[in-house]
């Protein structure tokens, strides 16, 4: 694995991050309404001053002259202001970054745990019972919308049964393990749901393909039992093909789940989205985009990475 | 002479089948076949004709969901002499029997080894699992038997993995895997057929070595009658599911007394400078016809659909194994007449 390697792909990232900041800045200009218009209704707001706010942000400004002038604030490390709040951009996200790290961590973590013994045992005892039922079982975990299944569970947990907060990342005044605990559960269960949806379908899909390999074969003929040959000798090769999805599922989870984030009120990168994307508040939509633009583009180095680890034959050079 | 000890191998009337959605196939059909201790027995047939699944079947390798032995005996001399029928052993006793005292090799060489762990170590896990030793003595006993197949810096090349190797060094890692536990048996499925000629004589000639060394018997699979000749003490020829010849090879060269057999022997390339430098070179006779359906056997001889010497009898039942003399069978009521 090395460095130049790595350095390389960094590298031939940067056209790529490029042609999506243009696309990015375009389309955010192509919603209605901007930044402003809270304050175009406001009586104590007048013509002037109005046009004061925009210039001091560059809205009066033609849409390519402002991407130009983002561009150059971004390339000398300065991410600009956030219109709704005044604070810088990176600021601001760094703030919701812990929150969202946990949750999408917890989320993971519960993923992984979940998917890959279910991918497996899929795998191993295809065309059954246990494996149909499985099979349907993801099938709803993808379909069922994440904001339905969130309302389901709070009208359970927290309406009828009283066990867990509705929402929120602490109690006010709390704080210990317990409470934040209480507060993660239902929103990373939610979050987790989909992703063990789709990554047991490709642990099991992968490994039905590698247990058909005649070195599975051979693993038996060795005298390995079932339970040998499916981790010694298939898991490995099974997990080769998951590794790109879940590298990006990573990512995606990690630069915030908006929906999730949003029922669940939990103060993250998701929900600093949604409440950018209501304020049309353009220079946080930029750096909120970038970073998650940034964050799948390292995660597919990181899985191409964790081919070469995990497959001998595969070698960067 | 002393007391006759039993077989090696004594395979009886074994049927194996399989489940498909189209209701049960029959893929062997009765097969007997013993195999001594120091001796190479092969079985040879068309694809379809059953000798892969019978290798299959004494391992039990058959995924019981998709098949298996439906009734006959596989009787197995073990280490300790006693008789076993495999056919009836549980799974975990199969387990201490696979890679122990009995050895598989496969065809392909290229797709048989795991390709994320290093040859050593797909060596040292089987001495490892029925040895007892420890992780440091498995390697160590998986580098001499990289020495034992005459791989060159055996000790360099089991730190490799598979891809950096070539078809012929896999499949002496094959076999160093599958010897590392001096198993009594070993069933060779095919070992030559992927490689190249020079590489097939080379792999034969070690084979041949070390059964001398080691003294296991082979049960040696192929479809290809030159290396019956260089390799095989005996030859099983099996067509749809069925053994129709049986002889040692030099009768079978000599006296081919199945017309399968004999299409078999045609339908083989030599290389006669004589008549090449006259020009009259004969074309290879391919058998007329394809194998068996097992799905939809002929009714009596398998062979019948495709056989020149066929008479309505042929059709009516399946024949039984005639004696034609010195142990030398055949499955073929016309099999005095075929040099008439």
């Amino acid at each position: 694995m090395s460095l130049g390697y790595v350095l390389r792909r960094l590298f031939s990232a940067v056209p790529l991050l490029l042609g999506i900041s243009v696309i990015l800045f375009s389309i955010i200009h192509l919603a209605p309404g901007g930044p402003l218009d809270m304050y175009t209704e406001n009586p104590a707001v007048s013509k002037e001053a109005l046009a004061q706010i925009a210039a001091a942000y560059g809205l009066d400004q033609p849409v390519p002259v402002q991407y130009v002038l983002w561009l150059k604030s971004m390339l000398v490390g300065d991410w600009g202001y956030s219109i709704r709040t005044g604070r810088p951009v990176l600021t601001e996200i760094v703030l919701r970054l812990g929150p969202t790290l946990e949750l999408g961590g917890l989320a993971l973590l519960i993923s992984l745990a979940i998917a890959v013994p279910l991918g497996i045992i899929s795998a191993a005892r295809r065309g059954s019972k246990l494996d149909s039922s499985l099979t349907l079982a993801s099938f709803a975990g993808i379909s069922i919308p994440v904001f339905w299944l969130a309302l389901l569970l709070q009208l359970l947990f927290s309406v009828q049964l009283g066990w867990l907060p509705s929402a929120g990342y602490k109690s006010i005044g709390g704080g210990d393990f317990m409470d934040r605990l209480s507060h993660i559960v239902m929103p990373a269960a939610v979050l987790s749901l989909a992703t063990v949806a789709s990554w047991s379908r490709f642990i099991r899909s992968g490994m039905i393909d590698v247990l058909n390999q005649d070195y599975i074969r051979t693993a038996y003929a060795k005298g390995r039992s079932e339970r040998g040959v499916v981790i010694l000798h298939a898991l490995r090769n099974a997990m080769i093909p998951a590794v790109t999805v879940i590298a990006v599922d990573f990512a995606t989870v990690i630069s915030g789940a908006v929906i999730t984030e949003t029922v669940f009120a939990w103060p993250g990168i998701g929900r600093l989205f949604m409440e950018s994307m209501d304020g049309r508040d353009y220079p946080m939509l930029m750096g909120l985009m970038m970073m998650g633009s940034l964050g799948i583009i390292m995660a597919n180095i990181i899985a191409d990475l964790a081919y070469a680890a995990l497959d001998p034959r595969i070698r960067y050079g | 002479m002393a007391a006759l000890a039993p077989p090696l191998l004594e395979i009886r009337d074994l049927v194996t089948e399989f489940r498909t959605e189209s209701g049960i196939v029959r893929a062997v059909k009765g097969v007997d076949l013993t195999v001594e201790a120091g001796q190479t027995v092969a079985v040879v047939g068309e694809s379809g004709s059953g000798k892969s699944v019978t290798s299959l079947s004494v391992m039990r390798l058959i995924p019981p969901a998709i098949g298996g032995i439906a009734s006959g005996q596989v009787l197995f001399r073990g280490r300790d002499r006693q008789v076993r029928d495999l056919a009836l052993e549980p799974e975990h006793a199969m387990r201490k029997v696979r890679g122990n005292e009995i050895a598989m090799i496969f065809q392909e060489p290229m797709t048989s080894l795991n390709p994320t762990q290093k040859v050593g170590h797909q060596i040292a896990e089987v001495a490892l699992l029925h040895q007892g030793l420890t992780r440091a003595q498995a390697w160590k006993r998986a580098v001499e038997m990289l020495a034992l197949v005459e791989i060159p810096e055996p000790a360099r090349r089991a730190d490799i993995y598979p891809h950096q190797m070539s078809g012929g060094m896999r499949q002496r890692v094959m076999i160093a895997m599958a010897l590392a536990c001096n198993p009594a048996l070993l069933i060779a499925d095919e070992p030559t057929t992927a490689l190249d000629v020079t590489v097939q004589l080379q792999i034969l000639e070690l084979m041949r070595r070390l059964q001398r060394e080691i003294g296991m018997g082979i049960l040696f699979i192929t479809h290809n009658l030159g290396v019956v000749a260089e390799i095989a003490d005996t030859v099983a020829v099996m067509y749809g599911g069925r053994i129709v010849e049986r002889a040692t090879v030099e009768d079978l060269f000599d006296r081919p007394s199945h017309p399968y057999t004999r299409g078999l022997l045609a339908s083989m390339p030599t290389v006669d400078r004589a008549a090449r430098a006259a020009g009259t070179v004969a074309r290879l006779k391919a058998i007329p016809g394809s194998v068996v359906d097992p799905r939809n056997p002929p009714s009596g001889c398998d062979f019948n659909p495709r056989c020149a010497w066929a008479i309505d009898a042929c059709r009516a039942a399946v024949p039984p194994m005639f004696d034609v003399g010195n142990g030398h069978g055949a499955r073929c009521i016309r099999w005095s007449e075929l040099d008439g």
